[in-house]
């Protein structure tokens, strides 16, 4: 059973503006997932329908099985949530707002386990600063911290790494990497395409409040990932030979390089057809090699195919 | 709601010791203020005017307005204390936590409201113990002098709390307690009693609900009412009823708290 069932699911707030359009989502247990989408898409939205923040027009949520209107209290206790905005109670010290956190969803203070927690984010040296008197980041950390209070099963990373250092960043996947390995299944939205292909199993692209794409991470840089092999070349050329114009080359490296973009979805590739074409023509080549398009091209790619679609 | 009525105690307390935690934190401040003011006002009634007025339903002048310096401090305190509880998270945009927690509404206004009542009842306390410093204390109904005190404090504070849920802005907190509250507990008797009133403004006064909250407590001291205390004790219970109705009304609807 999914550790989350989003069925159905749609919002049109009072002001006319639907949000969600009919969202069907499963997310599994102890996956790390990556919801994508532009500003806008309907992110935080499904995320504050789930948490309990936003009421949703129609639809359903289960959590760990639990109805997220019928059986709150329990679907909730499974959820741990951080933000995206710096939200934090400025005159609170931090041991304080984080046992306040645990507190808050009905279990006994436990100093134990907070001084873990913020031993794990580096905060046990500030536990008793105010949170007005903290970094941007150390206030990132201390969201994260009040999430994983009350040992949630499923935490919901709102934007988590939006305007921290490389550093913090990085302390960011590993921590998302540990709390797999516990068994804490993990979504997160991000601008970062980079943080998505770092870290996620598994991606979901929404756009104008409508899933349009969710794949395994691996299989949906492999079906939609483009493809490019660079030759590099014994003589520069200033042109393309017309009879290799098919082929929609590009020539680099003032005349150095043929670049060859192909779809490894396609049936054929085209690449020997090219390699009998450039013997054909008597262009040789000392090297070659090919690159991979990232997510944040297959982002940008479905993205763009959408607004051409709409 | 999740099946069985069952309460979730500790996110009560949690609330409840945090908001308490603000309190204590300016412990020096929400303590000496209402010693301060209740001094000025013994100084002012009790010694500079109270001194040329005579006794009013046979009690001392200085002595008669203790009541109602409870009083007006009770109100305004149990608004602004609660007004104030709910509506910063609601600025800062820390409510995201209430809300997303397994929490009841009853659960949330029980923890606010609680504190804002505690903070209110602690201060009514702190101006009766400075009060015994300037007149020697009567209190002939000290368990409905309590009850009151409770009630009081208790239905004020929800109604902070509703205020604090309606205000989008810190204009709007400040708006109830300044232009209704505090001149309607100034004319409602704090001072005076209100058959010292003309008969045209004693029946105008009795239109406004803080009368009965003075008359009541001051009933509970002296033993004296300007209107009987079943009134008193129903019209108290009646404006609590309608601040739970619009507590209540507000978390069904999620009334600026969800969207």
């Amino acid at each position: 059973m999914p550790i989350i069932s989003i069925s159905k699911l749609s919002k049109t707030y009072t002001s006319g503006f639907t949000a969600l359009r009919d969202i069907d989502l499963a997310i599994e247990r102890g996956e790390i997932f990556a919801l994508l989408g532009p500003n806008g898409a309907g992110k935080s939205t499904l995320i504050n329908i789930v948490c309990g923040i936003v009421t949703p027009s129609s639809g359903t949520v289960l959590v760990d099985g639990h109805d997220i209107a019928s059986a709150y209290r329990a679907a909730r206790r499974a959820i741990g949530l951080v933000p995206q905005e710096l939200t934090t109670d400025a005159f609170e010290t931090v041991v304080n707002t984080v046992s306040f956190s645990r507190g808050l969803f009905g279990l006994t203070p436990n100093p134990a386990h907070i001084e873990r927690i913020l031993r794990a984010l580096s905060l046990w040296d500030k536990r008793n600063s105010r949170l007005m008197t903290l970094s941007g980041g150390m206030k990132r950390r201390v969201l994260i911290a009040k999430a994983l209070s009350h040992e949630p099963r499923v935490l919901f990373l709102d934007e988590p790494t939006a305007g921290v250092d490389v550093e913090l960043r990085q302390d960011m996947w590993r921590l998302v990497r540990d709390l797999r390995q516990q068994g804490v299944t993990v979504i997160l939205t991000t601008h970062y395409i980079e943080e998505a292909e770092e870290m996620a199993d598994r991606i979901g692209v929404i756009r104008r409040g409508e899933i349009i794409l969710v794949e395994e991470k691996a299989a949906l840089m492999r079906k939609l990932g483009r493809k490019q092999l660079t030759l590099h070349l014994q003589k520069p050329i200033t042109a393309v030979p017309p009879d290799l114009s098919d082929y929609e080359l590009a020539v680099a490296g003032d005349g150095s390089e043929l670049v060859y973009t192909y779809d490894t979805r396609a049936e054929r590739t085209g690449i020997t057809g090219l390699l009998t074409g450039l013997a054909a023509a008597g262009i040789r080549f000392n090297d070659l090699h090919t690159e991979q398009s990232s997510l944040e091209d297959i982002f940008v790619g479905l993205v763009r195919e959408e607004r051409a679609q709409a | 709601m999740s099946a069985g009525f069952s309460m979730n105690w500790p996110a009560v307390r949690a609330i409840y010791l945090f908001e308490m935690g603000r309190f204590w934190r300016t412990a020096g401040q929400s303590i000496l203020a209402p010693v301060i003011s209740t001094t000025l006002y013994f100084v002012v009634f009790g010694a500079a005017i109270g001194s040329r007025v005579s006794a009013v339903d046979g009690v001392p002048y200085g002595l008669f307005i203790v009541p109602g310096l409870i009083m007006l401090s009770l109100l305004t305190q149990s608004i602004s204390n609660a007004s104030f509880g709910i509506y910063f998270p609601r600025f800062a945009g820390t409510i995201y936590e209430i809300l997303s927690a397994p929490i009841s509404p009853l659960e949330v206004v029980l923890g606010f409201v609680g504190a804002a009542a505690s903070k209110s009842i602690l201060i009514g306390l702190i101006i009766l113990a400075t009060s015994a410093l300037f007149v020697p204390l009567r209190i002939d109904h000290p368990l409905w002098m309590i009850g009151f005190l409770l009630l009081t404090a208790v239905t004020f504070s929800l109604f902070g709390f509703v205020i604090g849920l309606w205000a989008d802005g810190f204009e709007k907190l400040q708006l109830v307690p300044l232009l209704v509250v505090t001149p309607l507990t100034f004319l409602g008797g704090s001072f005076y009693a209100i058959g010292m009133l003309p008969p045209f403004w004693h029946a105008v006064s009795l239109l406004n609900p803080v009368v009965y909250l003075i008359s009541g407590f001051r009933w509970a001291f002296f033993g004296t009412a300007d209107v009987s205390i079943a009134v008193s004790l129903g019209m108290t219970a009646l404006f609590l009823v309608i601040c739970l109705g619009l507590v209540t009304y507000i978390f069904r609807t999620g009334y600026r708290l969800k969207s």
